[in-house]
């Protein structure tokens, strides 16, 4: 018997785009109808892996498995017999659906582009199904997306990426650019349809506070490499790495008695560049613990927990550092 | 307004307010009618004091930031009253203004990228300001731009000075705004979601340079945010906004210990904040929409979306008054304020 395929496996990715190392080795696996976040700052390269995913890039190395498919090396004509098996969420739902498209013809689309026959009853009663998972009325399917709210344009991105039925979602940071109020529902709504249809999910966010309900694991990136992989539970209580600390410890929480007894971990403020990474450890120019061996060497990653951490002060028998007591980094350069 | 009145003089006991705005009102006049941004918003902000201003995109946060130093445009008609230890600016002609601006009053914004001149480097940029205010030679406006470079936080000033702003970092810039925003000794200072366009681990910095600010220099700051933690980390006093009016006012340890209003109560459920829902499966939820702004109705803005509303909230808008213990100076726009969690205090019911 043959056991069932990840959901996806990236292996050792790179994706250069001319001198810029957008994303430089990175391997990742998602078991079927797991989530996955891919949690990083901007530059970091984590929508760049989510594109790869999903072949809107072509990967400059390394391997993208779907469902068990190498799709890395796939024409376009290939290419489509697979894109059922795997979807994406953008950001901005305004710059991703056509405004000169209905909503139900949005909807629709991915089935009309897999060549599927169906009758226009069917397919109106499938669209009305489709829109009612995602807490949309059928009646929406005549509307532009103009006339529609940030969060139900969302809703109605969510529910073209599903149709197909994909046994992947890539959602990249879908939340963002909407308000508190109205993130909370649509995070809520993936939540509920993930554990309904179970499909697997890379969930690519800036905001390590958004995937506490959702992720089953936590992957953190900086500057075009994973630095730390990890359970959820163990990436909010016993985080390895520097980076992984100082994003906690820099989210601020909204309690102001918590928030003003946390000791805050500053660190400086002149992001390198993926144009000319620095040597050894690339979060050495920022980290308050870095020493001597962190420019000269490449940190390997050391399993911790059951995830791993690439750090030098990273052990084998669990000793990790603790950025809080190293105190500020402020001037660094 | 009687409850109105009652209560702002209660909170001016906190000091003598460097900047107080009245019952300010601005509406737009487009196509499709008048719209009201701003109802009746009434604030204060004593020396040396971070007033936090939150709420959602639309709520009027912005158009109130923009119409305390009249930099709305020509369409906006404002009423009520701004005034900044005691000399009123609402009506003031525009040269008057302009030497308030800048010296008095100044601003920082989300985007420091499109409020830098990309053609001069930030010593010049910064040394404008001191020239045109404070009519400060070249060289000792340049050595002053470095002095103020170090203040805000950023290493070897001597040699940033001569860099061009697209040779800085995002939150570096944002340093170099607040350095030119601070460079004549401003009494008040706008920021306008100052953080949200930096990653978290930058936002720490700047926030950081804000509070260090306020307590070598003595700047009141107004601080305007979408985001509770910002708010929790930083602020003396919250107001909150919701679809252009003030629905909350208080201390910030209050506000966040025991929201009154029920838009207060559900924005604070909605925020995911790590660690404190750990192990739960679903965060708290608004139902239903912002309203469009048109004409302010005469209701509470909020009823649509409230799970307390009644037949009263959609009659009559609630007027901001007193809630809680006297001393607290909480105030909160609501027909029937949240009680309080756990520890029972029965005036809190409705």
């Amino acid at each position: 018997m043959t056991p069932q395929p990840n959901a996806l496996e990236l292996e050792d990715l790179v994706m250069h785009f001319g001198p810029v190392r957008a994303v430089d080795g990175v391997s990742l696996t998602i078991p079927r109808g797991r989530v996955t976040a891919l949690v990083g700052e901007s530059g970091s390269g984590k929508s760049t892996v989510g594109r790869c995913v999903v072949r809107l890039e072509k990967p400059t190395a390394g391997a993208v498995r779907i469902a068990g498919t190498d799709v890395t090396h796939l024409s376009r004509r290939q290419l489509r017999r697979h894109r059922s098996d795997v979807s994406i969420v953008f950001q901005d739902p305004a710059g991703s659906l056509d405004p000169r498209m209905l909503v139900g013809e949005i909807v629709a689309e991915p089935l009309r582009l897999s060549g599927r026959r169906m009758s226009r009853r069917d397919r109106e009663a499938r669209i009305a199904t489709e829109l009612g998972k995602v807490g949309l009325r059928a009646e929406v399917a005549r509307r532009y997306p103009h006339e529609l709210s940030g969060g139900q344009r969302q809703r109605v991105s969510i529910a073209r990426a599903l149709i197909s039925g994909p046994k992947l979602l890539i959602a990249d940071e879908p939340t963002s650019a909407l308000d508190v109020s109205v993130q909370a529902s649509v995070l809520n709504l993936l939540a509920d349809l993930q554990r309904d249809i179970g499909f697997a999910c890379l969930f690519i966010t800036h905001d390590l506070s958004a995937v506490e309900y959702l992720a089953d694991d936590i992957a953190v990136m900086y500057l075009g490499q994973l630095v730390e992989k990890g359970s959820r539970e163990q990436i909010f209580t016993r985080p390895a790495h520097p980076y992984t600390q100082a994003l906690l410890a820099a989210a601020p929480v909204a309690d102001p008695i918590r928030q003003r007894q946390r000791q805050p971990v500053l660190l400086g403020d002149d992001l390198p560049s993926a144009l000319d990474p620095p040597s050894g450890c690339r979060f050495r120019t920022r980290c308050p613990l870095a020493f001597d061996r962190c420019a000269a060497e490449v940190p390997a990653q050391v399993a911790v927990g059951g995830g791993m951490a690439a750090c030098h002060l990273v052990q084998p028998d669990g000793t990790r550092p603790d950025v809080r007591a190293a105190g500020t980094s402020e001037v660094l350069s | 307004m009687t409850t109105v009145e009652r209560a702002d003089t209660a909170s001016s006991a906190v000091g003598t307010p460097v900047l107080a705005v009245r019952d300010l009102s601005v509406s737009f006049t487009t196509e499709g009618g008048t719209v009201s941004a701003v109802d009746r918003v009434s604030l204060e902000l004593a020396p040396g004091e971070i007033v936090g201003m939150v709420g959602e995109s639309g709520c009027g946060k912005s158009v109130t930031a923009m119409s305390i130093a009249g930099l709305l445009p020509d369409s906006a008609r404002i009423s009520g009253s701004v005034r900044l230890e005691g000399t009123e600016l609402v009506g003031t002609r525009e040269p008057v203004l302009r030497r308030v601006r800048g010296k008095e009053i100044a601003y920082i914004f989300q985007e420091p990228m499109t409020s830098l001149n990309p053609v001069l480097t930030v010593g010049r940029q910064i040394g404008e300001v001191l020239r045109v205010h404070e009519r400060m030679s070249r060289r000792a406006a340049r050595a002053r731009a470095v002095e103020l470079l170090s203040l805000v936080g950023i290493p070897s000033a001597g040699k940033r000075v001569d860099n061009y702003p697209h040779q800085l970092s995002g939150g570096m810039r944002q340093r170099v705004m607040i350095a030119m925003a601070v460079a004549c000794g401003p009494k008040v200072l706008v920021a306008d979601e100052p953080t949200t366009a930096l990653d978290v681990t930058v936002q720490a910095g700047i926030l950081q340079v804000l509070r260090d600010l306020r307590d070598r220099l003595g700047t009141a700051i107004l601080i305007i945010t979408h985001d509770l933690g910002v708010i929790a980390d930083i602020a003396d006093r919250v107001v909150v906004m919701y679809a252009g009016r003030v629905v909350e006012r208080a201390p910030v340890t209050d506000l966040f210990a025991h929201p009154h209003h029920r838009y207060t109560a559900g924005l604070l459920s909605a925020s995911p904040t790590p660690g404190v829902h750990a192990g739960t499966q679903r965060l708290q939820e608004i139902p239903g929409l912002v309203p469009v702004l048109s004409t302010q109705p005469d209701a509470c803005t909020f009823a649509d979306r409230c799970p307390a509303a009644d037949a009263t909230c959609r009659e009559s808008a609630p007027p901001l008054a007193a809630v809680g213990a006297a001393v607290t100076h909480h105030l909160a726009a609501c027909w029937h304020p949240c009680p309080a969690p756990r520890t029972e205090s029965p005036e809190a019911t409705p």
